[in-house]
């Protein structure tokens, strides 16, 4: 059997146990300084950057060169506008290149439109350059945003009547905004654009989060919901044993889950530098993990810290501290 | 549980897993068939490409389009090609006065129709009416009548008045031919319209717009009801309108009832042009009309989607349709694909050091996720027009994790139900009811995220809900019609249920002691109130023997 397997057991018969709960206050730091750390980071590099899907661009159109590879696009947009831009190459009509770059000054439109002339050996009248607007505009933005607040709302009720207590949903939207700011600070820490792709990446992890952590207080609500008056347990220690009984599950999932999404980032990058694919797997890898660990050592002491003080656990609390004077381990 | 019964239900889930893989693949052979689908999934605008639409914008000489307007017509744009399927199109605007229109693969007729007309649709009263016959040139722009003020300030929209000898004039010269594009199609709604039917055949003078297409709330194509409530074959588009919409046509068909001749016609004019112009028969009071006309199923389809997210503010014309290449090609896809095979085989490798033996039930689970996505998605693509783009591939990817956790959850609840002390069998059947709980609901949690965004956003977002939705609905299936029944097949052979070393399920090596006939170790954790619960099931299954060993230990358990 493998070590984690035993490590399980331990877990399972609360042989072993971490304290999630008790040291709550430390959890809740290094959160907090990691969120604190993102937004400070990213306002002080000037915020986010978006792509010319959110803030439009300039467009040029070759119109009929003899050779019409996407590869000599890209490569004089690079030399002009830096490696870093990925402009959108395609071809129109079978015979015409488009180029879509982020917005530049009238210099280097002037500029690229006479490069893109040289490179592909045409004349400068048959190379057009206009402006485009956004793909991903307001519009879409706003409704998005729109669907992320019912989806709130929505989830909140559900969760309050599955659980049968609203707490549990302020813990759990807590959790959810550690790790939305914490995978949203990654793309300004780092300075990377914000894509279409990011985004998406971002509302997938808005879903993994909640369930990541759905599944944790699945068994927090099965064990507290046992403790009778004649719980040996405070109802900060079954909580804590349901964490510590869900660790090998959490610790199973989130390697099975970032295993695929860290293949994709590690060849998306790799391979093709900037992409789709990178910005979606950057956006899922650093959530998937902040997920994981939100849901353990964020929504579950943040539940018990919601719950502790309400009269009839208070009154557990003292009575099993009389039975019991030493608080050592879980039993 | 009897033996045999377990089989059954086993059986009987595995035969409806069965049924759904007929379903699918039984629908897409006929789409097949048909020469309407394909075995491949279709690919979005960032793999394959599509078609490339510039629309430029009718306006007069010397007008310009501003930029409010301009965002506009690209948001309703966008809604109606969102309504004809889930496609992802890309729609921007151009050099400040076009829109640009990428869609997937080669639009049709009707397409470019729902993404170009404007779609103003206008409720005027009918002056006059007869047969369109003249043949005299006109300039289009004359039908615009916007000098000559009427001698008597007319009483209301169907008052004679407002026909001055101006608007006689361009009646009387009116030539149908000429009619499209400019003129008809921005006339100012609060002066009399010169017009032509949409055939062309007759022509009218219609009084100023009395109810607007902005205060349409909601419309649906449909069969039109006959007298008696029979069902006709003529199609029709629905309206709903606001109240400001039914309070004005209330009071419009209210007094045209009462008019004689044509001027009790009421001219339904879509973009200047008059589709039909039916008499009141009685007034309309509940601001349900119907439009009828010369409809097909499809082009009263493609009018009530553009009704519904409104008119644009201004008239397009196609200026170019162009094929478009891939923005991101498909070496981006290959990359994606081989990242995740690479992913996968990694997921197995773990969950076999894991799970041993057990392992293998997540890789066929997760095998027969992938065959089954594999179908829905071919199937979607064939039926609803869904379109595969990479991020929906990346989605897909990240799927493997939330559906393997599904059996992670309900294996891990296996070990435990082993720890308390219980038999293989009656293990698997008490931690399937608590996971599958647990798994209800996370993946309802998913599945909310998906259905909220896919009915409330537009655009890639819509697409991309649309992936994710189906990757919870078939994660539910794949777990409750595959895994759990193999698990209980599974559980009945030798090698499971005797705790075979690399099965996964040894219950010596999770902690779970034999200490005699029938009874392992006390479970430590799990309190009383607990283990009462959760041994509920398993009391109801005891053999006599069994039951005086729970006794005993009841006793003990009541002296510590």
């Amino acid at each position: 059997m493998s070590r984690l397997t035993t490590f399980g057991n331990a877990l399972y018969t609360g042989e072993r146990s971490f304290d999630f709960v008790g040291n709550r206050v430390r959890w809740y730091s290094i959160g907090a300084a990691i969120v604190v750390l993102a937004i400070v980071l990213t306002i002080l590099r000037g915020g986010f950057t978006f792509g010319i899907e959110f803030r439009g661009g300039s467009e040029f159109r070759v119109s009929a060169p003899s050779d019409i590879s996407e590869q000599i696009a890209l490569d004089t947009v690079g030399e002009i506008v830096g490696v870093d831009s990925h402009p959108r190459v395609s071809i129109v009509g079978g015979d015409s290149i488009r180029v879509q770059t982020e917005q530049l000054t009238d210099a280097q439109t002037t500029q690229l439109r006479g490069e893109l002339a040289d490179a592909y050996n045409v004349e400068i009248t048959e190379v057009t350059a206009s402006f485009i607007g956004a793909t991903w505009g307001q519009d879409i933005t706003r409704q998005a945003l729109i669907g992320l607040f019912v989806f709130l709302i929505l989830v909140s009720m559900v969760m309050a009547v599955y659980f049968r207590t609203w707490k549990m949903s302020i813990a759990a939207l807590t959790a959810l905004a550690h790790d939305l700011l914490i995978t949203a600070g990654i793309y300004g820490v780092l300075g990377y654009e914000i894509t279409p792709a990011a985004v998406i990446g971002l509302l997938t992890i808005l879903g993994y989060s909640l369930y990541d952590t759905v599944v944790v207080f699945d068994k927090v609500r099965e064990n507290t919901s046992h403790d009778g008056e004649e719980s040996r347990r405070t109802f900060a220690e079954s909580v804590n044993l349901a964490v510590n009984q869900t660790l090998v599950r959490s610790i199973n999932t989130s390697v099975v889950a970032v295993l695929p999404v860290g293949s994709i980032l590690f060849i998306g990058s790799l391979l093709l530098g900037a992409g789709t694919l990178r910005d979606i797997a950057l956006a899922l890898f650093i959530g998937m993990i902040a997920g994981t660990y939100s849901s353990i050592f964020i929504a579950a002491p943040l539940y018990v810290h919601l719950r502790e003080n309400e009269a009839e656990h208070k009154k557990q609390g003292r009575r099993v501290t009389k039975a019991k004077p030493t608080s050592g381990a879980v039993r | 549980m009897a033996s045999s019964s377990v089989v059954t239900s086993a059986v009987r889930r595995f035969v409806w897993l069965g049924v759904i893989f007929g379903l699918l693949i039984g629908g897409n052979a006929f789409a097949v068939w048909q020469n309407e689908g394909s075995w491949v999934p279709k690919l979005a605008l960032d793999l394959q490409g599509g078609t490339q639409i510039i629309l430029a914008p009718l306006v007069a000489e010397g007008q310009d389009v501003t930029e409010e307007q301009l965002n506009q017509a690209v948001s309703i744009i966008r809604q109606r090609v969102d309504a004809g399927g889930v496609a992802e199109a890309e729609v921007s605007t151009q050099g400040g006065s076009n829109i640009v229109v990428s869609i997937p693969g080669t639009p049709d007729a009707a397409t470019l129709e729902r993404i170009r007309s404007s779609a103003k649709l206008e409720f005027r009263p009918v002056l006059v009416t007869g047969f369109a016959e003249v043949a005299e040139e006109v300039n289009p722009e004359d039908v615009i009548i916007d000098e000559g003020e009427p001698l008597v300030t007319p009483e209301n929209a169907s008052d004679l008045a407002w026909i001055t000898p101006a608007v006689d004039a361009v009646y009387n010269q009116l030539n149908c031919e000429q009619l499209d594009s400019l003129g008809a199609n921005v006339a100012d709604p609060a002066q009399p319209l010169v017009t032509c039917s949409e055939g062309g055949l007759s022509k009218y003078i219609l009084g100023p717009v009395e109810v607007g297409g902005e205060t349409i709330d909601d419309a649906l194509a449909g069969l039109i009801p006959g007298p008696q409530g029979s069902v006709t074959t003529e199609w029709g588009v629905f309206l709903d309108f606001d109240e400001v919409g039914t309070e004005g046509f209330r009071r419009v068909t209210e007094r045209l009832v009462g008019l004689e001749g044509v001027r009790n016609q009421f001219a339904i004019v879509l973009d200047g042009k008059v589709i039909s112009a039916p008499r009141t028969l009685a007034a309309i009071t509940d601001g349900s009309p119907q439009i009828s006309g010369s409809f097909t199923q499809e082009s009263a389809t493609v009018l009530a989607d553009q009704l519904k997210f409104g008119a644009l503010p201004i008239g397009f014309e196609v200026q170019s349709a162009e094929t478009i290449t891939a923005t991101l090609g498909l070496s981006q896809l290959q990359s994606g694909l081989l990242a995740g095979a690479i992913g996968l085989i990694l997921v197995v490798l773990y969950s076999l050091v894991q799970y041993r033996m057990l392992g293998l039930v997540t890789v066929f689970s997760l095998s027969t996720a992938f065959v089954l996505s594999y179908f829905v998605i071919t199937y979607l693509s064939n039926s609803q027009g869904y379109r595969l783009s990479l991020a929906g591939v990346a989605g897909l990817i990240v799927a493997i994790g939330i559906t393997a956790d599904s059996f992670i959850v309900f294996f891990e609840r296996i070990r435990d139900e082993l720890r308390d002390g219980r038999v293989l069998d009656s293990a698997i059947s008490a931690a399937w009811k608590r996971a599958f709980r647990t798994i209800l609901a996370s993946d309802a949690v998913g599945f909310l995220a998906a259905a909220v965004l896919f009915i409330l956003a537009v655009g890639n977002v819509r697409g991309f809900a649309f992936t994710l939705g189906i990757t919870t609905v078939v994660d539910l299936i794949i777990v409750a019609l595959f895994t759990q029944p193999l698990m209980q097949v599974l559980g009945r052979t030798s090698f499971f249920s005797s705790g075979h070393p690399i099965s996964g399920l040894d219950p010596k090596a999770l902690g779970a002691v034999y200490r005699g006939r029938a009874r392992f170790r006390d479970p430590v954790d799990v309190d009383t109130t607990a283990r009462k619960k959760s041994a509920k099931e398993m009391k109801r299954r005891q053999t006599i023997a069994e039951r005086k060993a729970a006794e005993e230990a009841a006793l003990e358990e009541g002296k510590k």
